[in-house]
């Protein structure tokens, strides 16, 4: 075991050596293992944007809310079955929680209707278009996962009274107050104005596609009233314990049925939909993002590879002489073959930390350059883009290491 | 003329009828046909032949560089012709200090280091190691090139440092393939007179040499020929010698 520590130490003390007395050539091979790993911890890192992105933007939904709608989140194939189905009103709500609080042990906590329109927003003389109208109740901030820049919520009185107050995202606030507060403020929507009690904190963009915080959210009164007279809608339903979503989508399904008055042989016209399902539908496509992402950028790691490979090869036969001598004072064949090793793996992990210093700081300017593009700088990409580094060193430097292990000393001490 | 005058140590090498064939394409060529050999501790002895007479090969055997194809070769009563490479390298390691012709130093290390090396191998501990290549070097004649790098010593300093390298783990034999080889006739005499100090000191010394006059300086010569040892006495004969070399 000691003597395994001093070979050790003497294959590190000759692998720096060498690397000295060859420092042009090391440093070009250690540049194929650079570029290699900036590649792939740059892409690592847009990888580690991207799940956080899409974890974010899939937050927003709540992992303890079931949404019931006339449309499953999957792609269907047979749409026709869907699109004659019967609209999803929001009285259900009503219904759906005087069922919930006669039904003891229930999964369920509370439904909520919510129903939407897109419109303009005015104040003064901005406005901002295509704005998300919300109308919906006071309880809705329970599965709402948003925080308040200012102001608060409208209350259950504003609620069921239907008054003409809102809360608008950041965006809306944003370009039609960009320096007072929007608070007490009355905004334009429809010609109808509505007093600004709470302006939501930014949320972002889902999946970068549409951004979150254009939206306006009012009771459902005043929305009915102004917007549409048909009570289409969307039902959030909050369960008590998430860990019983199954169930809870179980329970909430029997309850629809009732409500829908469906009898036993009939299907269900409606969906019931949750942040999973919609998670193991855009899954697989950001996994093969991920994956086709790494195999390219790997590529590059794998011609560093083989440039040291190459390289140790050479060193190999160079030192034939070397290798017989330190045979003949002793060195065994696994003495032999780890100083190649080490040789091999000393450069790689060079290479390794040279070009995640280069990641770094390219991620570093990145984020200044476009704060909205997704990096994620990780110890954890650190401690793998090391391990890859050695194991790049081990895996290409084996071959050689192991001829060098095998040369014959009789034949390697006559070699010039 | 010197003689072996001194009584000899225990057996070191015995070695009983060994052949050594290679196989080069389609022919065999047998190096060695049939030597035996005892070496004794404290033996100085010349092994001598023309270029082709099996010399190099013995060599090797002795030095538990290469294994015969047949025969028996006990190095102090242990059995190497069936000896596995780590066993070989571990006798190579503790009992044979070698002496090569082209010195064989590592280039970019420093005498001490160079020196230091076999001793990393036998897995002794960095004080005990310097203090032990700090003391042969001395023993050289070297304690003031010791952080010196081979290119910075002369060809006879070079020498000198293969040899404390060679003493450095207190070997059974010290095995010198043509020491004096590359260097002029001045400083091979000063190696010379190393070994015969090293001798004198209880060392036991095998070398290998086509030069009379560097053999001359061996107690007990052997002369091979054609694989096979045409004569093996003590001291020198050069009238004897003169005749085994220039026979047709």
């Amino acid at each position: 075991m000691r003597r395994f520590l001093y070979e050790l130490s003497e294959s590190w003390k000759i692998a720096a050596s060498q690397m000295r007395s060859n420092l042009t050539r090391s440093a070009l091979t250690a540049l194929g293992v650079i570029i290699g790993i900036v590649a792939v911890t740059l892409m690592g890192t847009a990888i580690g944007g991207i799940q956080v992105g899409f974890d974010k933007s899939m937050s927003i939904f709540g992992d303890d809310v079931l949404y019931v709608g006339q449309w499953p989140w999957r792609k269907v194939d047979d749409w026709w079955n869907y699109r004659d189905r019967k609209k999803i009103k929001t009285e259900y709500a009503d219904a759906l929680n005087r069922m919930i609080a006669m039904t003891p042990n229930s999964n369920l906590m509370i439904a909520i209707p919510t129903s939407s329109v897109i419109r303009s927003v005015k104040y003064a003389d901005s406005e901002v278009s295509n704005v998300l109208v919300r109308g919906t109740v006071s309880d809705y901030i329970i599965t709402s996962t948003f925080d308040f820049k200012e102001g608060r919520f409208f209350n259950d009185l504003e609620s069921r009274g239907g008054a003409n107050v809102c809360v608008v995202g950041y965006d809306v606030a944003d370009a039609l107050f960009p320096s007072a507060s929007p608070i007490d403020k009355s905004v334009l929507i429809n010609g109808q104005p509505f007093k600004i009690v709470g302006v939501i904190a930014r949320q972002g963009s889902f999946l970068g596609l549409f951004s979150l915080d254009s939206i306006v959210v009012m009771p459902l009164p005043a929305f009915q009233k102004y917007f549409t007279a048909k009570s289409e809608a969307d039902i959030l339903v909050k369960v008590k314990d998430k860990t019983k979503l199954a169930e809870a989508k179980d329970e909430l399904g029997g309850l629809m049925r009732r409500v829908r008055g469906l009898p036993p042989e009939k299907k269900d016209d409606f969906s019931i939909n949750e942040q999973q399902a919609l998670k193991s539908t855009l899954d697989p496509i950001k996994n093969s993002i991920a994956v086709a992402g790494l195999f390219i950028t790997g590529l590059s790691l794998f011609v560093g590879a083989i440039g040291i490979m190459n390289i140790t090869f050479v060193s190999v036969k160079e030192r034939t002489k070397e290798i017989g001598t330190r045979k003949a004072l002793g060195a065994r064949r696994r003495t032999i073959l780890l100083q190649f090793l080490i040789e091999s793996t000393a450069l790689c992990l060079l290479g390794g930390i040279i070009g995640l210093g280069f990641a770094f700081a390219m991620c570093f300017l990145i984020g200044i350059a476009f704060p909205s593009f997704p990096t994620q700088f990780s110890t954890g990409l650190v401690v793998i883009s090391m391990v890859v580094s050695v194991m790049t060193g081990l895996i290409s430097g084996f071959a050689p290491a192991w001829t060098a292990s095998r040369l014959d000393p009789v034949t390697a001490l006559r070699y010039e | 003329m010197v003689t072996s005058t001194r009584p000899v140590g225990p057996l070191v090498i015995d070695i009983e009828n060994i052949t050594k064939d290679y196989v080069m394409g389609e022919e065999t060529v047998h190096a060695l046909r049939g030597v035996s050999l005892q070496i004794h501790k404290t033996e100085y002895i010349a092994i001598m032949g023309p270029s082709g007479s099996g010399k190099s090969t013995l060599m090797n055997m002795l030095g538990c560089l290469d294994t015969p194809t047949s025969g028996r070769y006990e190095f102090n009563g242990k059995n190497v012709a069936e000896m596995n490479d780590d066993e070989l390298a571990a006798i190579r390691n503790r009992e044979i200090g070698f002496v090569f012709q082209t010195f064989n130093l590592l280039p970019r290390s420093t005498s001490l280091r160079n020196v230091e090396l076999p001793l990393i191998y036998a897995g002794i501990d960095p004080d005990t190691r310097e203090e032990m290549a700090t003391h042969v070097l001395h023993e050289v004649g070297l304690g003031d090139r010791m952080n010196h790098k081979p290119n910075e010593l002369s060809g006879g300093q070079r020498q000198r440092v293969a040899v404390a390298r060679a003493l450095v783990n207190k070997p059974s034999i010290i095995l010198a393939d043509e020491p004096t080889g590359n260097l002029d006739s001045k400083t091979g005499e000063e190696i010379m007179a190393l070994f015969e100090d090293l001798y004198q000191r209880g060392n036991t010394i095998i070398l290998v040499t086509h030069e009379r006059d560097i053999a001359v300086h061996a107690r007990r010569t052997v002369h091979l020929r054609d694989g096979l040892i045409e004569t093996d006495h003590a001291g020198f004969i050069p009238e004897l010698d003169l005749v085994a070399l220039e026979r047709p």
